[in-house]
This record gives C-alpha cells, structure tokens and sequence, in this order.
C-alpha cells in the first residue's frame, strides 16, 4: 500500500480537530489529506466526547483554552448550518450546593466576563428550577451561559472530512502511522502495514497519540496523560428531564460529572475521569457507573439506573500544562498539536483556523479556492421530516419507505445514504444514522444493517465489520463448521 | 436432570419429560430382569417417553438446508418422526451437503430415508421462487 | 394531504398474535380488517424459529414455527376481506386510532379504524440495559438476534459461545450453534433457577453436556475488537458478584438471553395505560385496554411461554375488537357501553408475578393468565381469599391458566370478600 501523490500538506489523526484542519486546508488550492488509523473519521476521542459546546468560562483567561473556546463557539452556527450537523444552543448550568460551592460558582462567572463570554446570568434556585424544574431541591446558586451548546462531535468529524473530500482532499483510514522522516523531498510517512505518504508539511493532530508523534518528529514533549470517561446513555422517554447541560462545580481534574442533553434527544449521565497507564483501555466498570450515578442524582434526582439504555467509554488526551499545546518542528513545516482536551471540541473549528495560520508561517501559501463548496449536500433524517416531505423522498426513492432500525424510525434510503458518503461498518452506520441506538440497542436491525453495507460495498457479509478489521461480525458460512469437520454435537 | 444411579444391570434414572412444555420429572427404575417401573409422569406420552429415553432415546432433528433462487439462503426441515439420538450429529454432517432450488413447499420431502432411519427429512415452509437470486 | 383509508378492525402486526385476530375478527363479522406487518412476510418471529414443540395444546401436534405461521398465514391471504400490508411500518397512532404507516409503493398511509389490535410482539433485553462492565468489541448478540442470522440468513456468528441467560431462545440457540458445530462453553443464570422451560434444559443443554452455571453472572467482557473471553462470577443473594469467585472462559461470542419486553412505544403513543407488571396493557377479559376500542394481544401484551396461548388470547381480542366495530356507527359513536366493561380490578399478591387480564367484569367466566414468582412445589391459588386452584411444581417459565367460574363469582359476592371492586391473587404454599 502507498500514495504516488505528493501532498502539500497531510494531517495525522482524523479527530475533530485533524477533521476541522482538512476541512480548512480544503478552502485553498493545496493538495491535502488525513491519515486515520481507526476504519472511520472521528473514532477516538471524539466519539466518545459528550458533545458539549462550551461557553468559555472554565478557563483560564489569556489561556489557549479560554480564547479558543469562545472564538471556537462563536463559529458553529455557520459550521453547523453548513455541513447540516444537528446542533443546539440549549445553554448550560453550573449549580452550587453549598456556601462554599457558592463563592467558587461567582469566581467561574467573573472569569466567564474575563473571557468575554456573552449570554451569562447569575439564579437563584428557585429561578433556575423554573427553568428546569427537575433540578435538585438542594440547589442555591446557577450560572447560567445561553451560548453553551450541545453537537453530535461524531457527526461534526465525519461532516468535515466529508466535506474537505467533496473539495478535493483526500481522507485514508486504517492507516496507523509508524514513522516519519524528513528529507530534500519533505517528509515521508511509513503506515504500520508498509505504506508510505509523502507531503511537504504534516499536522499532527493525533490526540491522544500526538505525544508520540511529535518525538518522532525530535521535539522533546511532555507526556500526554490518558484520562477515561466512561458515560451512560438513557432512555429517550427521559430525554427531556432537563434542557440545559447541567454541570456541577468543577474538582480540579475535570469539569466533573454532568447531566448532558444529547443532540439526538436523549440524556447522556457521565464522565468520570481516571488516569490511566494505557491509552488503549475503553471499559466500562461497575464502580463508574455507581459514581456517575450518585453525582447525577445530586443534580437531578429523578435520574434512575433503570432508564440506562448504553454505556461507553473513552479516553481523552489530558495536557500536562493545563493548556493547550501548540508546536513546530521541522522549521515550521510540521505543526504539532497537543493535549487538546476539553474544551477541544469547542475550540476545534478555532484551532483549525490556528494551525492553519502556524503552517502560512511556515511557509505554506494559503490561497483561497474560487470554486471551494463550503455544504455538505443535506442528510435526510427521515424521522424528523413532515408527512409531505415524506411522502415526497418515499416517491423519489422508495428506500426511504423501509423502516430498517424500528426504534429510532431509521429507514434503508438513510443508511444506503450514510455507506455513500462514507460509513465502512456497522458502528460507522449507528453513529451516523443512529439505526441500532434506541432501545433495543441493534437487536432488530443488525442483520439488516450488515445485508445493507455488504451489498453497498460490494464485499460479502463476513468481510463486515462493527468497527474496522478484526472487529468481524460473523465468524463463517452457515453449515461450514459441519463441512469435513468434526462437529460438537 | 438426568442423573444415573448404576448397580450391576440396576438403573434408576431421573429425568425431565420433553414432550410437552409441563416438562414432567419422572423417575425410571429397573430391576435385574430388564424390567422397567416409571413414576412423576401426568400422562401416557410421559411414561413412553422415559421408557424410550432408557431403551432407545430419539429426538426430532430440526434444522436447515441451503436454498437457491429464494429470499433466503436457507430452508427450515425436520424429520418427520424422532431419529435415534446417536445419529444426531451425522444426519447434521449430511444435511449440510444438501442444496435444494426453490420453490418448495412445506411438507416437500428433501431427503427421504435419512441414514436409512427409514424417516424423511421435509421443508418446514414455503419457499418461493425469486428471479435474480443465486 | 394524505388520503385517510378506513377499516373496521386494524391489527398491527402480522405475527402469530395478529394472524389468528384477524382471523378471529372475520368469523366475528368484522367486514374489513387490515393487517400492517413490518416484515416481508406474515409470521413474525416464528418465521426463525425452526425448532418444534409449537402447538401441542392447540394442534396436538408438535409443530416446528414456521408450520404453526402456516395454519394461519394461509386463510388470512385467502381472505379478500383481510388486507395484509406487508413491509409497513406504522409510525403514529392516536387514541382515536388514527394511524400513519410507510409503505414503499403506497409511500405513507394515513388509516382511521373503528377499532385497533395491538399485537406488535416484544424486543430482547440488551447489555446496555444491564451494563455488563467491560469493553464493547463485536460478538455481543441477543439470542433472538444470532437466532436471525443462523436460521435464516445464513451465517454463523461465532464458534464459541457463552450464553448469559437461561431463556428459552437461548436454551434453543445453545442446542443450534452446537448442532451447526460451535462449541457452547456455558449457559449463565443469574437466578438459583433456569429461566426456560423444564424441557429446553433437558432438550438443548442436557442432551449435550452443556454446563448450566446457576446464581452466576457474567461480571466483564473481554477483548478489544472482538469478543475473546468473558469472566463469570457466582452471586450472592442480592445478585452481587461474590470476590473470589470469578472464572475466565475464552469464548468470541456471547449470546444475551435475559428476558424479552412488550414492544409498547405505539401503545404509549396511544395513550394507553400500561401495568409495570408485565410491560404491557392493562386490559379487561375481553384484551380491551383502558383506551376505548384499542385492544391488545400476545407478546405485546405479556411475554408468553407457548405460542398456543398467543393464538387463544387473539382470538379474544380479535372477537372483541369486531363486535366493538360493528357496534359502531358512521359517525364513530358506539352504541352501548364501550368494550366489556371490567369493573373488578385484580392485584397480583403474594408468590403472583402478574395476573392477567388486569379488569375483569363483575360475573364473567375468565381464564386468568399469570406467573409466579418463584419456583414452589405446591400451591393454592386463591382470589381474595376464594380458593379457586391448587398446583403442583409451579415455575416463574411457565404461565398458569386458571378459570374463574360462577361458583368463584358467589362465593367473592356473598362473603363480601370483593370489596373496593379490588381482587387480589395469591399462590399459597401447600406443606
């Protein structure tokens, strides 16, 4: 495996913000491409984000963090509206329980004014919970920010590198990067199965891995630290026991753990946040779930365990500074960006603006595309049209009338749709269709999803995968185990 | 469970009934003669058969066999009658070279005799034909 | 705007419970039934399941599914008053049981009925809703779901299995992945008691020395992309893992058999009310639910142990929801009281899981329908204190059936005992 072509540029790690740097490297006449290890964009970090568009006032003021956040944040009503990703300002709530809770809460609001967010106010309990009436009785103090909003990062990731495709920049998944050289020629990129890539300035944008990446690069820094998120999903018919994003007072580690409307309409309840020795460890845990479930129903009492519909983890790329990173090596040729935790989704749009700007330093001329086609043709969520817009996609294609996933009303036309603009398995199609997401958790529709991709694909059943090689759903043929062989029976 | 109880040709075994869902336990005991004494059953069906699972234990085989020409790759059979238990694996083993073409109807015989039980093997459903499938 | 269609009786779905209401609504007199099945085909879930011992009770004959769909599918297609719409997929339905359906040649369809059968059928419960602690690789199914692509689609899921769960269509599925030539390493069951029929432990497991783990659960998957072992754990009364106890078996599948749920989001749509119990309607003994003129039958309504007993209870309903249309006049009144009445409620009490129907009307001959809640080797059952049966080795697998006759109805009356119009049903132990 390997590339002729030479690339101006070439991104490492398909994340949100690897995603958002090709989408913007996509608008000048260069030649671009992204480089993921996973079998789909946005597989790391980014889909087990929560989906939090941050208002800003977490951070720091003069941090990269806080400047980025509520630049990053100003500029996802035009991205989103673009690239026809579900996305909602449904604001968010900061809540103090005690005295001491109380005086940390106006210290995050003053910081807030610092940053120059906008949309903040100050409640008192009772006047939050007429906005959101489930909010714990024990509730004194909320700071709320109507910018805050919420994004399906998933969607937004695969959205971009769409996007940054249909203007000419090439995306490569399972491709696991194994070394870097530099040469006369620029840098070369040698993938863990033998391919090479040639380009004459590299992002790294590896998250969690982008440590690594930038000492093959000789930069001398400090190591990331793996920090797991587990989160749990509830029942749609609980999706509206609160509006905002509800946020505790924050520990120093992290923001702490959250009550999160989805953009999909369900509640989100997590994350914790552990260090880890491993990058690589994704489970979920018993003692995670009772945790995120104690803190919860401090906030919103009328969370249950019984309402919990999925459960997932993932591992975000703690900065050993407390900021984000931002690097050079190679004369400016090869940008580096590092520990872009929360609120990096927020901040991604932003940042990718940033480095954009770091590789016109190094030398990169950015000119603009006359022909650059900033939207992503529309994706039809057949759920959410009226009974003539339906009527009028069944008659156009009728895929579209075959109700695939029951619980979520995701029918063939959306799936076929997604396979096309570039879902490869069967987590690829949930994640962008949500068909297997409801209730029944892809009980229902499994066997037709895999029918669906096979056939798009062009492959046999067997070579489909939940999420890229080695993650086969089926093992063998019917009847081959009896074939020649001995049997159990 | 069936749990064994052996001394010299003395056997006493309990067992749970499968002919119907009420899934009876029953109690068989022999003597040194052969001869059989059953208990726990509700009906006639139960008592025969324990005294088959001791003297000859047989079971419906269901499965499937590979289709072409249809909506699906596979046709649902059974034997007509229980086969000994024994053969289970082996009707299994030639079940799995059998490839029939659609249409089939249920009751269509697929394989008569299997492994000269003297029992058919026949589709337990209708299979239409489908244009355009292999 | 959409064209409404009308009909007399509409069943949604074409399963078992559909087809014999459908068939039951026609002998009634309904002159219009309509049948909206999701599927390409009526029959439902039999339709996978390729195993016989349906329709002993009914046919007295051991059926494997897919005949036992056949001694309806037949009659309801040769029936030019029943109109099957397969392929559709009925997205809303409002208490004035109006619906809106999807079909890929008729595109929506907007249809008005004088009365409704629910008979949707049920889903598997999931790992999600049980939160095994571990890694998500792929190799996780729900029984019913590896029982799809087995059967039916034609591929094997995996070679080595674990089975959480001693349902019975994992039972089945233990039984068929090693007849297909798997290796089933263990079924795992979290209740000091198998949750599948007496039968299907000793048909699927027994006859091939298949270990059953009893009070054990399965406490973490492992593997990163597929499933390579799990570890299973005895518990204690609570259900809690046991430290200590724990045990690694290499496996690449796990197969969840852990309990089946109504399918009830259309009936919540509908606004009808449903009993926590059983996860579906409540109804009186005509299958009649709080919502007038909606009824309810099969899985939709309670998870059942025989299929035999689906047909029966849709029957009921489909009769019910006939006279109920006919009673009707152009202009959607009823004419009489609505449905059946079912002024006595009944309470499940001690040792009963659930009773069904939930209503019934004062004097009214019923089968009552329940489970218990443990296993127990003798019992009276009794109706507010009117003995009305006595059973031997009674399991929660197995549904009971019990006729609550006029002598029963005296005896309630006359000693007063139905006071509040409130029944309660208890399993008593016999020494």
């Amino acid at each position: 495996m390997g590339e002729k072509t030479h690339y101006d540029v070439i991104v490492i790690g398909g994340g949100v913000v690897g995603t958002a740097v090709l989408r913007t490297l996509s608008r000048y006449q260069l030649k671009a491409a992204l480089l993921e290890k996973h079998a789909e964009v946005g597989w790391g970090a980014t889909k087990a984000n929560s989906g939090i568009v941050h208002a800003g006032f977490h951070n720091k003021p003069g941090s990269w963090m806080a400047k980025l956040c509520v630049a990053g944040n100003q500029m996802y009503d035009q991205l989103c509206d673009e690239l026809d990703v579900p996305f909602l300002r449904n604001g968010l709530m900061m809540v103090a329980r005690t005295q001491e809770e109380e005086e940390i809460l106006q210290q995050f609001y003053q910081q807030g004014l610092a940053n120059g967010v906008p949309g903040m106010e100050i409640l008192d309990g009772d006047a939050a919970r007429r906005l959101e009436p489930n909010l714990a009785e024990e509730i004194t103090l909320v700071l709320r920010a109507s910018t805050g909003g919420i994004v399906a990062p998933f969607e937004l990731a695969a959205a971009m590198a769409e996007n940054a495709a249909a203007n000419g920049a090439d995306v490569y998944t399972e491709v696991e990067v194994a070394g870097i050289s530099h040469g006369d020629d620029g840098f070369t990129i040698t993938s863990k199965d033998g391919g090479t890539w040639k380009a004459t300035y590299i992002v790294n944008s590896a998250g969690l891995f982008s440590d690594d990446l930038a000492r093959m690069c000789g930069l001398d820094v400090p190591s990331l630290i793996p920090r797991k998120g587990e989160e749990y999903i509830l029942d749609q018919r609980v999706g509206n026991l609160v509006r905002h994003t509800i946020f505790p007072v924050p520990t120093p580690k992290s923001k702490g753990i959250l009550v999160i409307p989805t953009a999909e309409g369900n509640l989100m309840i997590g994350p914790t946040a552990l260090e880890m020795p491993y990058k690589d460890e994704l489970s979920t845990t018993a003692e995670g779930l009772d945790e995120i479930l104690s803190f919860t129903q401090r906030l919103v009492p009328k969370i249950s365990r019984r309402d919990i519909i999925a459960s997932f983890a993932g591992i975000r790329s703690g900065s050993p500074t407390g900021d984000f990173i931002f690097e050079t090596s190679h004369e400016g040729k090869a940008v580096h960006l590092l520990g872009i935790e929360s609120p990096g989704l927020t901040a991604a749009p932003a940042i990718a603006e940033h480095a954009a700007e770091m590789l016109a330093e190094g030398g990169l001329s950015l000119i603009e595309k006359p022909d650059f086609n900033p939207r992503r043709p529309k994706v039809i969520r057949f759920k959410q049209l009226s009974d003539e817009e339906k009527e009028e996609v069944i008659k156009e294609n009728p895929l579209y009338a075959h109700v695939v996933c029951r619980c979520e009303t995701i029918t063939e036309g959306e799936i076929v749709d997604a396979v096309r603009r570039g879902a490869r398995t069967v987590d690829g199609v949930k994640f962008r269709t949500r068909a297997g997401m409801g209730r029944c958790q892809g009980g229902f529709c499994t066997p037709y999803v895999v029918k669906i991709l096979a056939r798009e694909l062009g492959v046999s059943p067997l070579e489909i995968t939940k999420r890229g090689k080695g993650s086969e759903l089926l093992t063998a043929e019917a009847k081959s185990f009896l074939k020649g062989g001995e049997t159990n029976a | 469970m069936a749990i064994d109880t052996q001394v010299g040709e003395e056997l006493k075994r309990k067992m749970t009934c499968i002919v119907c869902p009420t899934g009876c336990q029953l109690e068989v005991q022999r003597d040194g003669d052969g001869k059989l004494s059953i208990t726990g059953f509700q009906c006639r069906r139960g008592e025969a058969y324990a005294e088959n699972e001791i003297l000859n234990p047989r079971r419906v085989l269901t499965t499937t066999v590979k289709i072409r020409n249809a909506s699906l790759p596979l046709l649902p059979v059974r034997t007509t009658e229980a086969i000994p238990k024994e053969l289970l694996a082996e009707a299994m083993q030639v079940l799995a070279q059998v490839e029939v073409t659609a249409p089939v109807k249920t009751g269509d015989v697929i394989l008569a005799n299997i492994l000269d039980t003297g029992i058919d093997v026949i589709a337990s459903r209708d299979m239409k034909r489908v244009e355009g499938v292999a | 705007m959409l064209n409404t269609h009308y009909t007399d009786v509409a069943i949604i779905g074409g399963g078992p419970a559909g087809l014999a209401a459908a068939l039951a609504a026609r002998r009634a007199g309904a002159e219009h039934v309509t049948v909206l099945e999701r599927n390409h085909e009526l029959g439902g879930i039999l339709q996978q399941c390729i195993h016989n011992g349906f329709g002993l009770h009914r046919f007295k004959e051991e059926l494997t599914g897919p005949e036992y769909a056949y001694r309806f599918i037949p009659q309801v297609e040769a029936d030019p008053k029943i109109h099957v719409y397969l392929n559709t997929m009925v997205l809303s339905l409002s208490p004035e049981k109006e619906m809106t359906a999807v079909h890929p040649v008729h595109g929506l369809i907007n249809l008005k009925a004088k009365s409704v059968i629910l008979a949707m059928g049920c889903r598997e419960r999931t790992r999600g809703a049980l939160s095994i602690p571990g890694t998500r690789p792929a190799g996780v199914y729900t029984a019913g779901t590896a029982q799809r692509f087995v059967n039916m689609d034609g591929f094997m899921p995996g070679k080595r299995v674990v089975i959480l769960g001693s349902g019975d269509i994992g039972l089945i599925m233990a039984r068929r992945f090693t007849m297909e030539g798997a290796k089933v390493e263990a079924v795992v069951e979290i209740m000091p008691y198998p949750a599948g029929l007496a039968r299907n432990i000793a048909q699927c497991l027994e006859d091939f020395d298949i270990p059953l783990y009893l009070n054990s659960t399965v406490t973490k998957i492992h593997g990163k992309d597929r499933v390579e072992g799990v570890t299973i754990s005895q518990v204690d009364d609570n259900w809690c893992p046991i430290p200590g106890t724990e045990r690694y078996i290499p496996c690449d599948t796990l197969l969840l058999s852990v309990g089946l749920i109504p399918e009830n989001e259309l009936s919540q749509e509908a606004e009808v009310p449903l009993d926590p119990r059983t996860g579906g309607p409540i109804v009186d003994e005509s299958r009649e639910t709080l919502v007038s003129g909606i009824f309810a039958c099969g899985n939709v309504l309670h998870v059942h142990d025989l299929v035999d007993y689906v047909s029966e209870e849709a029957e009921i309903a489909g009769e019910a929801a006939a006279r109920y249309a006919l009673k009707q006049t152009a202009d959607g009144v009823v004419n009489g009281k609505n449905g059946m009445g079912g002024q006595f409620t009944i309470k499940p009490g001690d040792g009963i899981r659930y009773v069904l129907p939930q209503r019934v009307t004062q004097g009214a001959e019923v089968d009552l329908y329940m489970r218990v809640t443990q296993p127990m080797d003798a019992i009276t059952l009794s109706l507010s204190g009117v003995t009305l049966a006595r059973k031997r080795q009674v399991r929660p697998s197995e549904m009971l059936k019990i006729k609550l006759k006029a002598q029963h109805w005296d005896s309630l009356l006359e000693d007063g005992k139905a006071q509040g119009r409130e029944l309660c049903l208890a399993a008593e132990p016999r020494l």
